[in-house]
C-alpha cells in the first residue's frame, strides 16, 4: 500500500524542483525581491508536528476522495456539464488554509471542490450542487463553477478564466477600506496568469498596498497548452517584479512548504506591505475537465508524478514513519473520509432538483 | 458487496461509447485510481479510473464492444474480504441500487410563467409635493449631490474611477468630493477598466457599495465581462447568497464631434441583461433622486449620463432626502393626440417635437421612461389607451434598440388599443462620423420625431 510514498522522503531536498517533462519552468525555489523585504529560504520548510501532519492528511484525502467521487457521479451522468477535478493539487489549498486565519477570503477559478471543502463547506452542500440539487450550495442554480459561502468566507467559483484575481483584489480592497486585519487569498492558474487583468490587478494591489495574496497553481498545463507554450516567461514567481511585489516559488507537491511559504505571504500582506505572489509548483493528475484526454502529455509523466511526489502519500509516509502512527489509526481516518464523501453522493443523489419556481427567483433583490 | 461498474459518461454529451480496451484482467487486484480500462467516446479515448478498490472479479462487457450505453454495467469488482468467484457468479445486488436510473433528470416541466404582479400605471406628480421648495442646479451638480448626500449618510459608499479624485472629475462630476471624503473613499485608479471594475465589484461582494465611474461607457466596454459576468450573474449563480450592491455610471452616448469609438449609446446592450437595472435620467431632479436610489439599491445598477446634458439646468427639490423609485416612468408632457416615448437626451427631441406638434393644433404625451430596465410598460400603454398612437425615440442604433423593446411591449400588452403601427425614430445605423453634417444626420433630430407623430396619425 505504501510503495507510491517510497520516494516521498526527497521532497525535502527537491523543493522549488517539480520533476518530469520539464518545462523551462524549472528553476530553483528563490524568492524574487521586488522588496528588500522578500524572503529567501535556506533549508526546508518547518516540519509539522504529528496533529498538522493528521489535519493535513485528513482534509487533502478529504479532496482527493471527493473529487474521484465526483468524476464517478459524472461518469454516471449524475454530474452535468464541466466538472474541473483537484488531484493532485491538495496541498496547496489545504497548505494555504493551515496559513490563514478566520476572515481572510478565498476565491479561484474553476477548479474549486478542493477549495470549498478546505474552506470548511459542507462535502454534502458541494456534491448536491455538482449534480444540481436544490440542497446544492446554490441551491442548484450555479453548478461545480459556481458556489459561495460568506459564511465561510469563499466567494467563487468564477468561470472567466482570470476574473477572479481582479475580483480578489476588490476583496482585499474591502480589507484595506474597512481596516479589519484579513487578508484576501486569490487563486489561479498558469493559464490565468498570462490575463492582461491580472496584470491590472498586480498594478492596484501594490499601488494601494492592498492586503492580497497571489497564488498561482501551476499545474503545467492551461487546458492542453503546456507552459513553455504560452509563457515567455514561464517563472510565475517573477510576473509581479515590474509592480515591485515580492514572489517565490514553491513545490506545490509538498503541504509543509505550502504552510510556510503561505504564513510569510499572509503576513506580509497583513502587516500593509501589500500583495505578495507564490507560485505553486503542483500538478493534476486527471485531465483539464472530464470530457479531455490529456493527450498532450506522456503516460510517464503522470505516473513518475503520482508515485513520486503525491502530496497525501508525502503525509502518509511520515504519520507512519517518524509519527509512528499505527497504520489501523490511519484507516480510521480513511473510513471517516470515505463515510462523507460516499454520504454526499448519496444525499446528492436522492436530494431533488430544485423547485421550477426557482427559474424565477435570485436574478435581482 | 460486490460493486458494479457502470459505463461511464465521459463528455457533457455522451450517450454511448465503444468499450476499446480492458487494461486490467478477471481477478486483478484493483486500487482506487487505477486506470482499468480505455473508451472511446465521438471526440477521444478516454481512461476509466477506478474510484472503489477491490478484485476485478467479472468483465461483462469485452474489448471492442461498440455502442455501449452510458450507465451499462461492464464489471463487478469484489470488494475487500469478498469471494471473488461468487461475487461474479451472483447476480449483483447492488444493480438495484444504482442511483443512475432513479437520479435521471425529471422531463422537462413546462416554464412556469414569469412572475407577473399586476403593475399599476405610475403617476410621478406626487414625486414632489406642491409647495417643496425647489432650487435650479444642473445636472452636474445633482449627481454631485447625490453622491456627497449617500456618502455622508452610508460609509459604506465609495466613489472609484479615472480621475475622480485630484483632478476633480473628467468632466467634473466628482467636483469636492476628494475634499469632503478624502482618499480613501474618492480613488483616482489607473487607466484600467477591466481591472477597476473587477476590483469594484469584489469589493461590492464584500459587501461595499462602490460607485464606479467610466469615464465614459465606451471605456466600460474593456470591463463588460465583469459587468455582465461577475456582478449581474452572481446572485443567481450563489442562489441568492451573494448580492452585488454596485453603481457603474459615467458618460454616455455621443457628445459631440468625437467620433465612432467615442459615441455609442449602450442602453439596449446593458438593458438585455437580467440581473442588471439600468437608469437613464433626462433632468436633474431624475439624475439625483435616482442616483440616490442607484446608491441605496442592493443590485448592480448601470446609470447611463449623458456629456451634453450634464450642463443642462433644471428645478431640482431642496434637500437631502429626494430618492425617487427605480423602474417608473414620468409622464413629462400631458396630451391625448399621440404618444412620445423616450429616454435620457432622447427627451430633448421628444419635447421640442412636441411643442412643435402644439403648434399645429397636435397635442402630443411625452412619456420619459427614466428606467430602461426594467421599463414601466404599464405606464406607456395606459398614454396609449388615451392617445391610441405611439412613437418611441432614443439616439441609440435601431437594431435591437430600445425603441425595438418599446415597439414589442405595445404589441404584446396594447395592440388591440393601437389605430397605426408604432414608429420610432432612432440614431442612424452606422457608426458615428466625425464630420459636422454627417454626424447631426446620424443623430435623431426633432423634424423626424415631428414626422414619424404625424404618420402614425396619418396626417
Amino acid at each position: 500500500m505504501a510503495t507510491s510514498a517510497a520516494k516521498a522522503s526527497s521532497s525535502v531536498a527537491s523543493r522549488g524542483k517539480t520533476t518530469a517533462a520539464a518545462a523551462k519552468a524549472e528553476k530553483p525555489a528563490k524568492a524574487v525581491t521586488g522588496k528588500a523585504n522578500g524572503a529567501t529560504k535556506a533549508a526546508g520548510p518547518k516540519p509539522f508536528s504529528r496533529e498538522e501532519d493528521l489535519v493535513a492528511y485528513r482534509e487533502m484525502l478529504l479532496i482527493r476522495r471527493f473529487e474521484e467521487k465526483a468524476g464517478q457521479l459524472y461518469g454516471m451522468g449524475l454530474i452535468g456539464g464541466f466538472c474541473h477535478l483537484y488531484i493532485g493539487q491538495e496541498a496547496v489549498v489545504v497548505g494555504m488554509q493551515m496559513a490563514t486565519k478566520t476572515g481572510d477570503q478565498v476565491i479561484t477559478g474553476y477548479r474549486d471542490h478542493g477549495h470549498m471543502l478546505a474552506c470548511g463547506m459542507d462535502a454534502n452542500g458541494v456534491m448536491a450542487e455538482l449534480t444540481g440539487r436544490r440542497g446544492g450550495y446554490s441551491r442548484g442554480k450555479g453548478g461545480s463553477m459556481h458556489m459561495f459561502s460568506r459564511e465561510k468566507h469563499f466567494y467563487g467559483g468564477h468561470g472567466i478564466v482570470g476574473a477572479q484575481v481582479a475580483l480578489g483584489t476588490g476583496l482585499g480592497f474591502a480589507n484595506w477600506y474597512r481596516k479589519n486585519g484579513s487578508v484576501s487569498l486569490a487563486y489561479f492558474g498558469d493559464g490565468a496568469a498570462n490575463q492582461g487583468q491580472v496584470y491590472e490587478s498586480f498594478n492596484m494591489a501594490e499601488l494601494w498596498s492592498l492586503p492580497v495574496v497571489y497564488i498561482i497553481e501551476n499545474n503545467r498545463y492551461a487546458m492542453g497548452t503546456s507552459v513553455s507554450r504560452a509563457s515567455a516567461q514561464t517563472d510565475f514567481s517573477k510576473r509581479g517584479v515590474s509592480f515591485n511585489i515580492p514572489g517565490e516559488q514553491v513545490d506545490g507537491m509538498d503541504v509543509q512548504a505550502v504552510r510556510e511559504a503561505g504564513l510569510r505571504a499572509i503576513e506580509h500582506a497583513r502587516a500593509g506591505k501589500g500583495p505578495y505572489i507564490l507560485e505553486m509548483q503542483t500538478y493534476r493528475y486527471r485531465g483539464h475537465s472530464m470530457s479531455d484526454p490529456a493527450k498532450y502529455r506522456s503516460k510517464d509523466e503522470v505516473e513518475k508524478m503520482r508515485s513520486e511526489r503525491d502530496p497525501i502519500e508525502q503525509v502518509r509516509e511520515r504519520l507512519l514513519g517518524k509519527h509512528k502512527i499505527a497504520e489501523d489509526e490511519i484507516k480510521k481516518i480513511d473510513a471517516e473520509v470515505r463515510r462523507i464523501v460516499n454520504e454526499s453522493a448519496e444525499f446528492a443523489t436522492v436530494d431533488p432538483e430544485p423547485d421550477v419556481s426557482e427559474l424565477w427567483t435570485d436574478i435581482t433583490l | 458487496m460486490p460493486i458494479d461498474v457502470l459505463m461511464p459518461a465521459l463528455s457533457p454529451t455522451m450517450e454511448s461509447g465503444t468499450l476499446a480496451k480492458w487494461l486490467k484482467k478477471e481477478g486483478d487486484r484493483i486500487k482506487s485510481g487505477d486506470v482499468i480500462a480505455e473508451i472511446e467516446t465521438d471526440k477521444a479515448t478516454m481512461e476509466v479510473e477506478a474510484v472503489d478498490e477491490g478484485v476485478l472479479a467479472k468483465i461483462l462487457i469485452g474489448d471492442g464492444t461498440e455502442n455501449v450505453a452510458v450507465n451499462t454495467r461492464i464489471a463487478i469488482i469484489a470488494g475487500e474480504g469478498e469471494d471473488a468467484s461468487a461475487a461474479a457468479s451472483g447476480p449483483a445486488p447492488a444493480a438495484a441500487a444504482a442511483p443512475a436510473p432513479a437520479a435521471a433528470p425529471a422531463p422537462a416541466a413546462t416554464v412556469p410563467a414569469a412572475p407577473r404582479s399586476e403593475v399599476p400605471a405610475y403617476d410621478a406628480t406626487s414625486e414632489v409635493p406642491a409647495g417643496t421648495e425647489m432650487v435650479k442646479m444642473t445636472v452636474r451638480e445633482a449627481l454631485r449631490d447625490a453622491m456627497a448626500e449617500e456618502m455622508r449618510r452610508d460609509a459604506d459608499v465609495f466613489v472609484m474611477g479615472e480621475e475622480v479624485a485630484e483632478y476633480q472629475g473628467a468632466y467634473k462630476v466628482t467636483q469636492g468630493l476628494l475634499q469632503e471624503f478624502g482618499n480613501r473613499r474618492v480613488i483616482d485608479t489607473p487607466i484600467t477598466e477591466h481591472g477597476f471594475a473587477g476590483v469594484g465589484v469584489g469589493a461590492a461582494l464584500a459587501g461595499l457599495k462602490p460607485i464606479v465611474e467610466f469615464m465614459t461607457f465606451n471605456f466600460a466596454m474593456q470591463a463588460i465581462d465583469h459587468i455582465i459576468n461577475s456582478a449581474a450573474k452572481t446572485l443567481y449563480m450563489s442562489g441568492g447568497q451573494l448580492g452585488c450592491p454596485i453603481v457603474f455610471r459615467g458618460p454616455n452616448g455621443a457628445a459631440a464631434r468625437v467620433a465612432a469609438q467615442h459615441s455609442q449609446d449602450y442602453a439596449a446592450w446593458y438593458s438585455q441583461i437580467p440581473g442588471l437595472k439600468v437608469i437613464q435620467p433626462y433632468t436633474a431632479a431624475d439624475a439625483k433622486g435616482l442616483l440616490k436610489a442607484a446608491i441605496r439599491d442592493p443590485n448592480p445598477i448601470i446609470f447611463l449620463e449623458n456629456e451634453i446634458l450634464y450642463g443642462q439646468s433644471f428645478d431640482v427639490p431642496k434637500g437631502d432626502d429626494f430618492v425617487l423609485p427605480i423602474g417608473k416612468a414620468r409622464v413629462a408632457r400631458v396630451g391625448h393626440h399621440v404618444t412620445l416615448v423616450s429616454f435620457g437626451i432622447g427627451m430633448t427631441y421628444a419635447l421640442k417635437a412636441a411643442e412643435a406638434l402644439a403648434g399645429e393644433g397636435i397635442e402630443a404625451e411625452v412619456i420619459d421612461l427614466r428606467t430602461i430596465r426594467p421599463m414601466d410598460v404599464a405606464t406607456v400603454v395606459r398614454s396609449i389607451q388615451k392617445t391610441n398612437r405611439c412613437v418611441a425615440i432614443e439616439e441609440g442604433w435601431p437594431q435591437s434598440g430600445v425603441t425595438a423593446e418599446i415597439g414589442m411591449k405595445i404589441m404584446e400588452e396594447a395592440f388591440d388599443y393601437l389605430d397605426a403601427p408604432v414608429a420610432r425614430v432612432t440614431g442612424k445605423d452606422v457608426p458615428m462620423p466625425y464630420a459636422s453634417n454627417l454626424e447631426k444626420l446620424a443623430l435623431p433630430n426633432v423634424g423626424e420625431v415631428v414626422a414619424a407623430a404625424k404618420a402614425v396619425l396619418y396626417r
